[in-house]
């Protein structure tokens, strides 16, 4: 029965209680429990198909589409004096860990990485060989759990990236429920087979900034001073995260949005906790640039992770400031995830293709995210590889292709200036002005 | 190893050599102007004067005697190597140690032997609060008492502790094992006291020996998990 029929038989919709929320308040009365799922913010909230890209016109010069270069290399990390990374696309695969993503996956995200010349990142339960061995450039989460984490392991990293937090649940510990706590799992993480896993949300040995600055000192003892220090943060009060983060002595800080994944939360807190990604690059650029290290030979790079799909996304997100991004979802989306041809295997875990987002259960049908023996059996990572390799090649070629139409020789050349909104929430949090007019709006933090 | 390089022994001081040399150094790295290491050459830290990660990443069999008091993070990750501290020590004394000995002569701030995977942590005062937090096979023996929260989602090891416990001792603990001699103030939730079978007994009696102590095991009381919360169920919500 279409809106169409109910409307004529004078059955109007609440706005408030609307089909999907009665139906999580039954849902809640018939189990008890909250809903757990994976993946990010659902809900419609500025994002960066609220940005245009003004392109070159009589006032500005474009670069020849097909012709002229346009460069996409980033330099990450040398601030302190360690060896950086040297990447040859702005585009990186964010931390999802072996536990939450089967090893083949993980060694998928490896290879499609290293072919297309960026990094990878671990996830809680530490660094597994067949992810090492494919990633020319891995980067290694420290996190509050430390499962699986051991000082070999960190020196076989090339870089350390300290999880503050996750865009979707920024002040929440991490979560992986027992169907997924394999006996390869529970020996990496040292825990007893088939129960429900929760991390920590602090660290166990520090807290605060001050403590983050000596806990860095330690991590670069460790390493000779070798592997630049990532600091990972859920965006929430970003503009005074980021500062303290670079005054702790971070060479790379990431800044995840509430629109970034997670194999595991609750609902209420993945919908309401934390802010957009629009609203927090701008914030965290500001901390940058007051900090003087803002896109210096010896400054802090910035990364920016949740809801990175298009080329366009890549490039609204570097002339708003970032140094570079980082995907997760749509990384595993290129691996193969809620792919329409597992459709019949979707419904029968009553899911549909482009909808799953169960990732906690372990009966993931694309064998991405689950620890079931037969069904990572089914992802062939060679395959995945590749499929992730081109993925990143677009997303590169479609961010040069918008580079280069508002003249800019290099992806980070892109500016604010380059761009205007399409609403007035994302001009004021994007801090461009509204289309045709000059009209910023709002008063940035700290201000 | 004979008797000749046992008696080598090498001094560093930290008011004329940097942290990050002294630390190369201990971790087997060149320094320049600086001879490596011999195996089995000992090694004496003077002036520590409360510095941080002294000591952090060996993997040597080693001894390694650091005088005066310690920061944050001494022996942190340590594989192998015996340390030990001849005054107190900050915050995060041996964390995630893999292996060895680390010895603190004084007492220790919080977070001791945090996450640790392996090896034996030897406090001979007191330890603060989350002593043993998220612990992963150490075995700790504190001579004193230790503080809050201590053994705090403690996964495998041991814990033992001569003196007092102080509140919510071994919050949401798993598999660890730990053995009080004097009073715990409150357990944390899923934590209960548990009997003391022979094999307690006995593993208790090993532990105190190599740490130096020979109490009688049998003043001790064992806690451990009661592993009802290992799978989360909405009637046991109030333990949340």
């Amino acid at each position: 029965m279409d809106d169409i029929d109910l409307a004529r038989r004078g059955l109007r919709q609440s706005a408030t209680y609307d089909p999907a929320t009665i139906h999580a308040i039954q849902r809640a009365a018939e189990t008890g429990i909250y809903d757990i799922r994976g993946g990010g913010a659902k809900k419609r909230v500025p994002n960066f198909d609220d940005l245009l890209f003004l392109g070159a016109t009589l006032s500005r010069y474009p670069l020849e589409g097909y012709r002229e270069r346009c460069g996409t290399d980033v330099v990450l990390g040398g601030r302190h004096g360690a060896f950086p990374l040297h990447l040859d696309i702005p585009v990186t695969i964010a931390g999802m860990s072996f536990g939450a993503l089967s090893g083949r996956a993980k060694e998928a995200l490896g290879r499609g990485a290293s072919e297309a010349g960026t990094s990878t990142t671990t996830g809680d339960g530490g660094m597994t060989p067949e992810e090492r061995g494919q990633s020319k450039h891995l980067v290694y989460q420290y996190l509050p759990s430390r499962y699986g984490m051991n000082p070999d392991d960190l020196r076989k990293a090339d870089a350390i990236e300290i999880g503050i937090g996750q865009g979707a649940k920024p002040g929440g510990g991490g979560m992986l429920l027992g169907q997924k706590i394999s006996e390869r799992v529970a020996g990496m993480r040292t825990l007893p087979m088939g129960i429900d896993q929760r991390s920590a949300s602090r660290h166990p040995d520090w807290c605060g900034p001050d403590d983050l600055a000596i806990k860095m000192g330690e991590l670069r003892e460790l390493t000779g001073g070798e592997k630049p220090i990532y600091v990972k943060m859920g965006a929430s009060r970003t503009y005074y995260d980021v500062k303290l983060a670079v005054n702790a002595g971070a060479d790379v800080v990431v800044v995840d949005g509430m629109q970034g994944g997670t194999a595991a939360a609750q609902d209420c807190f993945i919908e309401h906790v934390g802010i957009p990604t629009l609203a927090a690059v701008p914030q965290a650029v500001q901390a940058l640039q007051e900090l003087g290290v803002h896109r210096k030979p010896d400054g802090v790079q910035l990364i920016v992770s949740g809801g990175i799909r298009s080329g366009a996304d890549v490039a609204k997100a570097l002339a708003l400031g970032a140094d570079a991004v980082a995907i997760g979802t749509a990384a595993m989306i290129a691996l193969g995830d809620n792919d329409p041809r597992l459709e019949d295997e979707y419904r029968a875990i009553g899911s549909s293709a482009g909808y799953y987002d169960d990732y906690q259960d372990g009966r993931d049908p694309s064998g991405i995210a689950t620890q079931d023996e037969e069904l990572a059996s089914r992802f062939d990572p060679i395959e995945g590889g590749r499929r992730l390799a081109n993925y990143l090649r677009v997303l590169t070629m479609e961010a040069q292709t918008i580079a280069r139409a508002c003249g800019k020789a290099h992806v980070t050349h892109l500016e604010p200036e380059d761009l205007v909104a399409l609403t007035v929430e994302a001009a004021a949090m994007a801090r461009v002005p509204l289309a045709g007019t000059t009209w910023v709006p709002g008063t940035p933090v700290g201000m | 190893m004979d008797a000749m390089t046992e008696t080598k022994v090498r001094e560093l001081d930290l008011s004329e050599t940097t942290l990050r040399a002294v630390n190369s150094l201990l971790q087997g790295r060149s320094v320049e102007g600086v001879d490596p290491l011999e195996a089995g050459e000992s090694v004496v830290i003077r002036h520590a004067r409360g510095a941080h990660a002294v000591a952090v990443g060996m993997d040597d069999p080693r001894r390694v005697v650091i005088q005066g008091s310690v920061g944050y993070f001494a022996a942190g990750m340590n594989q192998q190597a015996e340390v030990v501290i001849e005054g107190s020590a900050g915050v995060g004394v041996a964390e995630n140690m893999m292996s060895g000995i680390v010895r603190v002569l004084g007492n220790a701030s919080q977070s001791a032997g945090a996450t640790a995977h392996g090896g034996l942590l030897i406090i001979k005062g007191d330890a603060g609060a989350r002593c043993g937090i998220s612990m992963k096979g150490v075995d700790i023996v504190v001579g004193g008492s230790i503080g809050h929260m201590s053994a705090f989602m403690a996964q495998a090891g041991r814990l033992v502790v001569r003196g007092d416990a102080g509140d919510a001792l071994g919050d949401s603990i798993y598999e660890a094992r730990i053995y009080v001699r004097g009073a715990v103030k409150s357990l944390g939730a899923d934590c209960v006291a548990k009997e003391m079978r022979p094999e307690h007994v006995a593993e208790l009696e090993e532990l105190l020996t190599a740490a130096g102590f020979d109490d009688d095991p049998h003043e001790y009381t064992r806690y451990g998990s009661a592993r009802k919360l290992y799978n989360f169920n909405v009637d046991n919500h109030s333990a949340y």
